[in-house]
């Protein structure tokens, strides 16, 4: 059927099932914004800046394990994409951008609002396509998606020229894709799976290190299967938060540099870590020599290059994790294996027990930042559907500790980029893919002003999420290092609770906005915030100068930590007694 | 250490920008660099010499894998492949010196392929060895301008499985 490129393309989109597409036109954008005009099965959220359009696709993608979908107009709306689309790569989530461009027989020119997106985003994209012959549109869709979707995923761009979009072309359903440098391995060597479940069940003090790879794979049932018949204590990262219910047992807590000690104890104590889906970050191993340096490793990685690339694996896996998990599983039963974690687990529970997260919260005047997470923790946990967004710093980092995901797709928080501003839109994002869930955004004052502007996509979008503020009045994370490592100079981290006042920001965008000073208004507030049927802001005016603690000092030994209660290292943490009925 | 890659990957636009910029930006140090087209005109063949003395070279493959443009990589070891370049020398050579020039080139097989008045172009081909040793030789007359190709190179055909 012959039809125009940018026709071409919103077809192509509604064959990739494509529901929602997160939007900011502009000139060279207007014809395929006109096509998507007329596309009834595609809902448009014209967000109120272009880096909220990728935030919103990416929230939507995890929430939803789809790809999220934006469409920008060239130039600055192309520009405005590349912190989302960092983030996403960073995090592995399926996107798919599609950036306006100038006509061909202008590009190289410096024509008015071109930029060179597909050379900017190189480094920040799984792949990207500049489409210059309209008939290889529908083809470069479908392989992008593809690209996206499968193997290791990732945000894929595709640059497309006005002049494209108004060709004509023969439109047919687009072949299947061919792309011989392109074959992702979902199968674990078989070889190596004997040797990682022979491992498994001969270890004492077994420890699986879950991220956001099984959240990917869709593999958290398998996690839970393998876990629970080995009894094998699980660490989930913060990219992996929900992969495993966080009330249960034998979830030990997060690892790393604001994890527990208890958690970083038994990292450091474990002979054998399985991590499944992980790429041994610095924000997790702290110093590498000493991260688990008892332990065998076995890492599971869909993405060879992670394997090896920070840690030597003693069995490396490269597959799915939901394949992989299920075969270690099946084989562990065709053994016969049994669990021989007891004694492990009473190490553990007895390290729980003398060093839980824990923060000074009595005083009836002061409203603690734990004490607001921890409540809408509680009161959340009424509703069937729950997802917690997060902005970056401390906000973040109390949310990971006292807020508990207890199941899968309802984290949404930015891992390796850490980008401030992402928190608001993302729960947009979420919100539009789950439109009956209770979606929470754990804000930071800071964070929340790069982006509060999207307050209005969710007002207008009926998009009712639920911004949480911990107002400190400073760059809290920022302030926290100063304080710790620059004699409390705080050079332009300090930012003030008053400007603006978010209850009236929050009115200014139509929206629900209530403030809370003491502790005893809190439970009020969050539930008039979460029934209220529009979006709502509560600003927490939170002690100032708290500090997150426990922490492990920049490139310190994970058991080492600053704060919290006081313990450490493991070396002199262990019970003799205990540990000799590990190895009984 | 050395390591030379022989990299295959779709001939299409743009190709070399991801190469050369995942480098850079994964800090693998690049020492040559050669591209050309295939028997198969939808192809190229990239010989890269990494010097990866720092970077292990299964990294710096794996990396490059994970291109949606590279097919296939070999890490060609020294023993197991045929390696050229291709070496122009535009040396000084005053009429009453060509002859020594002339045979230094016959010596290493170089063709002779510009004179000037006073210059000699000398087109060499080889292993790396060679052209070092071609190099040192010339340099006494004075190495007026010098462009090399890169090397380029193949498995054995004793190699290949
Ligand atoms: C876009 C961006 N700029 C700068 C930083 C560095 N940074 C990390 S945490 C932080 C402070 C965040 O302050 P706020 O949002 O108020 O949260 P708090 O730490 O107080 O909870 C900053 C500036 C960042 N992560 N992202």
């Amino acid at each position: 059927m012959r039809m125009t490129g940018a026709r071409a393309l919103v077809r192509s989109l509604e064959a990739e099932g494509v529901d929602v597409v997160f939007g900011y036109p502009g000139g060279v954008a207007l014809p395929i914004f006109d096509e998507l005009y007329d596309a009834e099965s595609i809902r448009k959220i014209l967000v109120r800046h272009e880096q909220g359009a990728t935030h919103a696709a990416d929230g939507y993608a995890r929430a939803t394990g789809k790809p999220g979908v934006v469409l920008v107009t060239s130039g600055p709306g192309a520009t405005n994409t590349v912190t989302g689309i960092a983030n996403a790569y960073m995090d592995s989530i399926p996107m798919v951008v599609i950036t306006a461009q100038v006509a061909t027989h202008v590009l190289g020119t410096d024509a008015f609002q071109e930029t060179d997106i597909t050379g900017i985003t190189i480094p920040v994209t799984k792949h990207n396509y500049l489409v210059k012959d309209a008939s290889e549109l529908p083809a470069a869709i479908h392989e992008a998606f593809h690209i996206a979707t499968t193997g290791r995923p990732g945000p894929v761009l595709i640059d497309v020229p006005v002049d494209v979009s108004k060709a004509e072309l023969e439109y047919t359903k687009p072949p299947q894709v061919s792309l011989p440098g392109y074959k992702p391995t979902y199968k674990g060597h078989a070889k190596q799976i004997k040797q990682a479940a022979m491992l498994v069940s001969k270890a004492r003090k077994p420890l699986l290190y879950a991220g956001g790879g099984v959240l990917a794979s869709g593999a958290w049932a398998e996690l839970k299967e393998l876990a629970e018949l080995m009894q094998l204590p699980v660490t989930t990262t913060m990219m992996g938060k929900g992969a495993f219910p966080e009330d249960h047992h034998l979830w030990i807590g997060m690892p790393g540099m604001h994890g527990a000690k208890y958690t970083n104890y038994s990292i450091t104590e474990t002979d054998l870590l399985i991590a499944v889906g992980v790429r041994f970050d610095d924000r997790v191993t702290g110093k590498l020599a000493t991260f688990a340096s008892k332990a065998k490793i076995i890492h599971v990685d869909i993405d060879p290059a992670e394997i090896g690339k920070n840690r030597v694996a003693d069995v490396p896996i490269v597959g799915d994790a939901k394949h992989v998990l299920a075969s270690v599983t099946a084989e562990l039963r065709k053994m016969g294996a049994e669990p021989r974690t007891d004694a492990w687990m009473r190490v553990i529970d007895d390290w729980r027990g003398r060093f839980p997260l824990h923060y000074h919260g009595d005083d009836p005047e002061v409203l603690m930042p734990q004490f607001v997470v921890e409540r809408v923790d509680a009161m959340s946990r009424e509703f069937n559907d729950v997802i917690v967004a997060t902005e970056v710093g401390q906000n973040q980092m109390w949310a990971c500790q006292f807020h508990h995901v207890r199941k899968p797709r309802s984290w949404v928080s930015s891992g390796g980029l850490g980008t401030m501003g992402f928190g608001l839109p993302s729960a947009i994002g979420a919100q539009a893919g789950r439109p009956d869930a209770l979606v929470i955004d754990i804000a930071g004052d800071g964070s929340l002003q790069m982006v509060s502007q999207e307050l209005a996509t969710a007002r207008i979008h009926d998009l009712p999420v639920k911004v949480v503020i911990l107002n400190n009045g400073f760059l809290g994370m920022v302030r926290q290092w100063q304080e710790l490592f620059y004699e409390r100079r705080y050079s332009e981290s300090v930012l003030g609770q008053d400007v603006p006042d978010f209850v009236k920001l929050a009115e200014a965008y139509d929206c629900l906005g209530i403030r809370v000073t003491r502790p005893a208004e809190l439970d009020d507030a969050l539930k008039r915030a979460f029934e209220h049927d529009g979006p709502a802001v509560v600003d927490c005016r939170v002690h100032p100068e708290e500090n997150v603690f426990p922490m492990v000092a920049p490139g310190g030994s994970i058991d080492e930590m600053l704060g919290g209660i006081p313990g450490g290292p493991v070396s002199e943490m262990l019970d003799d007694d205990l540990l000799e009925e590990v190895w009984e | 250490m050395k390591h030379t890659l022989s990299v295959l990957v779709e001939n299409k636009p743009g190709v070399l920008t991801r190469v050369a910029s995942l480098f850079a930006r994964r800090g693998f140090n690049i020492d040559s660099l050669a591209v050309g087209v295939t028997e198969d005109p939808t192809l190229s063949r990239m010989t890269i010499v990494v010097n990866a003395a720092e970077t292990p070279i299964e990294q710096v493959a794996k990396q490059l894998h994970k291109l949606i443009n590279v097919i296939k990589i070999q890490d060609l070891h020294p023993g197991d492949m045929i390696d050229r370049e291709l070496v122009l020398f535009k040396v000084n050579a005053a009429p009453e010196r060509r002859h020594e020039v002339i045979e230094i080139a016959n010596v290493f097989r170089a063709k002779v392929v510009d004179v000037g008045k006073n210059s000699l172009t000398i087109e060499a081909t080889g292993s790396g060895d060679k052209l070092a040793a071609m190099e040192d030789l010339l340099r006494a007359y004075g190495i007026k301008e010098l462009a090399r190709t890169g090397k380029i190179a193949l498995a054995r055909g004793s190699k290949e499985s």
